[in-house]
């Protein structure tokens, strides 16, 4: 490690808040909990930690290995749960097919038309 | 590759990736652009991945069970998980997370024999690594038991006494970090710290309770991000450091945004304490009565509206009453009756739950209103049809100084002409919180199962 790369590191720190703070501002309510659980995908960088940490063990102890076995999987399991879960979640924001929507259009159109008949006579 | 090229490249792999972290969260905070933007944010993390795994030298097999068991059990679990199970799932995810941190900083510990010859902040970064870490994992875990009803919805706690206990648990966990990281110290020590921010992390998500759980989330959320890029300072890892960083600060205003909805503060929420007091203190002696309605009464007053509000909250999620619903309105507005949907900012266990919900049943975008937008068209409707919400429509937040609830903005349900709630029983809500709003004159309570009850409305509506 470099002299100077302390300070360097903590300056990336200090942006990079701000860019989190710029980035967030202005979200529709609507897409709360897509964002919450987008950015709880992206802190699974820890993922990377546990490989640094064992990546350079030469000659782990069976608890070492275990403690960071377990790390890694949990990092694993927050990033690609995280993902995952979040492109669910967004599918359903997802403009239906167009030929879907005409023919349900369609359908619900004669329907529709019943029955506002009927109910305005009711009226 | 040798190492002074990887020198290079890894550094530049990690720039590309952290581009893309930014460039992808930009893309999440639009509708249009979202899908693209977790994908693009997804490659980010997969460039940081493999860049890393560059640098390994040593331990391939035990990393790669690493990474194989980490896929087997987030996969399928992120794939078969139900939408209206989301909000415990993305707090499970994020307990992972920290509870990584926590380990990754215990291990480093280890393997530098007590941080002796480390410099001083990576010990403090580590050690602030651990203890957020700690906290974010067993507060998420509680969470998760609480949303996933394995522990009590309620707030459980010490009253009074908790704050008290919250400040020595901190004050104990940094003493003995402290200790940990004088150089040298028996391990003791770290699993000391560890502890002690576990218990921490109970002590504060346990007291916590009702609407109040989506800003817990949140929070923990954060504070994994900050750990992170704690983590990452005491690697000296740029990824980790903006990545987590950056996951810290928006985390934050989202937060805080969600805590703003709701006329509370985060100091507030996190020292506990919300429902449970005062709660039967509203009885008086008298006796009150609630007028229940049969679901052929609720589609005849539906259908001679010219209005209609529907309010859904947690009860339509749990009983998957979306496609009821909107199949329910399709007919309603069929026979000329406007129908739109109030959605409370915290209705639901998260914001936005109640639009990915309603999304997911074809619900159109437009016809969802926001709080404010919608507030002053209660008078003016006819029937508002409360589907399975409860403390966000509950009018003693405007008028009772003493509810426990009080100042938080709702929705002003009880001006509509006519009410008509569905319920399961008389249970109060999550927050365990009496609502005046179900014996009011112009209210009705339709009994039962949210989506049968729609269904049967639906089927009523259909013979009219």
């Amino acid at each position: 490690m470099q002299s100077g790369s302390l300070l360097a590191n903590i300056a990336i720190l200090v942006l990079a808040g701000f860019v989190g703070f710029a980035v967030i501002s202005k979200v529709p309510n609507t897409l709360h909990t897509p964002l919450m659980s987008g950015t709880n995908a992206i802190h699974g960088i820890v993922l990377l930690g546990g490989l640094i940490v064992l990546g350079e063990l030469e000659n782990p102890s069976v608890l070492d290995a275990i403690i960071l076995i377990v790390a890694i999987a949990f990092g694993t399991i927050n990033v690609v749960g995280g993902f995952l879960v979040t492109d669910r979640m967004l599918g359903m924001f997802k403009a239906k097919p167009p030929e879907k929507v005409s023919a349900e259009k369609v359908s619900a159109d004669t329907g529709d038309g019943a029955q506002s008949t009927d109910g305005q006579v009711k009226r | 590759m040798d190492t002074g090229a990887l020198d290079v490249v890894v550094p530049i792999l990690y720039i590309i990736a952290f581009a893309l972290f930014i460039y992808g969260l930009m893309g999440l905070t639009g509708p249009k652009t979202a899908v693209r933007g977790n994908k693009i944010a997804a490659v980010g993390m997969l460039i940081a991945v493999v860049a890393t795994l560059l640098r390994v030298q040593h331990n391939w097999i035990l990393i790669v069970i690493g990474l194989v068991v980490g896929a087997a059990l987030g996969v399928p679990s992120a794939r078969q998980v139900k939408m209206t199970a989301m909000p415990q799932m993305v707090a499970l995810f994020n307990g992972v997370g920290g509870g990584a941190v926590a380990l990754i900083a215990w291990s480093e510990f280890r393997t530098s024999g007590g941080f002796l010859d480390t410099a001083t902040y990576v010990v403090v970064a580590s050690l602030f690594a651990a203890i957020v870490g700690s906290v974010s994992f067993w507060g998420s875990l509680i969470a998760f038991g609480k949303l996933q009803e394995i522990l009590p919805g309620r707030p459980m706690g010490l009253g009074r006494a908790q704050q008290a206990v919250n400040a020595l648990l901190l004050l104990a966990a940094v003493a003995c970090a402290v200790v940990a990281g004088s150089g040298g110290a028996s391990q003791l020590w770290i699993i000391l710290v560890l502890l002690l921010a576990a218990a921490l992390g109970v002590m504060v998500v346990l007291p916590i309770g009702g609407a109040d759980m989506p800003v817990v989330i949140s929070l923990l959320n954060a504070l994994t991000g900050l750990s992170a890029a704690a983590a990452g300072l005491a690697l000296d890892n740029t990824a980790m450091i903006v990545a987590g960083m950056i996951v810290g600060a928006s985390g934050s205003i989202l937060t805080n945004q969600m805590a703003v909805a709701m006329n509370r503060t985060i100091p507030a929420i996190v020292a506990g304490g919300f429902g449970g007091t005062g709660v039967a203190a509203s009885d008086d002696g008298v006796e009150r009565t609630v007028r229940s309605t049969s679901a052929s009464d609720a589609a005849i007053q539906m259908a001679y509206a010219s209005q209609v509000i529907v309010v859904p909250g947690y009860g339509m999620a749990v009983a998957q009453a979306q496609h009821a619903v909107k199949d329910m309105a399709k007919l309603l507005e069929a026979k000329g009756v406007e129908v739109k949907y109030a959605i409370h900012p915290v209705a639901g266990r998260m914001p936005g739950h109640m639009n990915v919900l309603l999304a997911e049943a074809d619900v159109a975008y437009d016809a969802l209103k926001e709080m404010d937008e919608i507030n002053d068209e209660f008078a003016r409707t006819d029937v508002t049809l409360v589907i399975g919400a409860n403390d966000v429509t509950n009018p003693a937040a405007r008028n009772d100084p003493s509810s426990p609830i009080h100042g938080m903005p709702i929705l002003n349900v009880d001006e509509s002409r006519n009410v008509i709630v569905l319920k399961r029983s008389m249970n109060s809500g999550f927050a365990g919180i009496d609502n005046p709003l179900f014996y009011a004159e112009r209210t009705s309570m339709l009994f039962g199962d949210a989506k049968q009850s729609v269904m049967e409305v639906t089927e009523e509506l259909k013979s009219l």
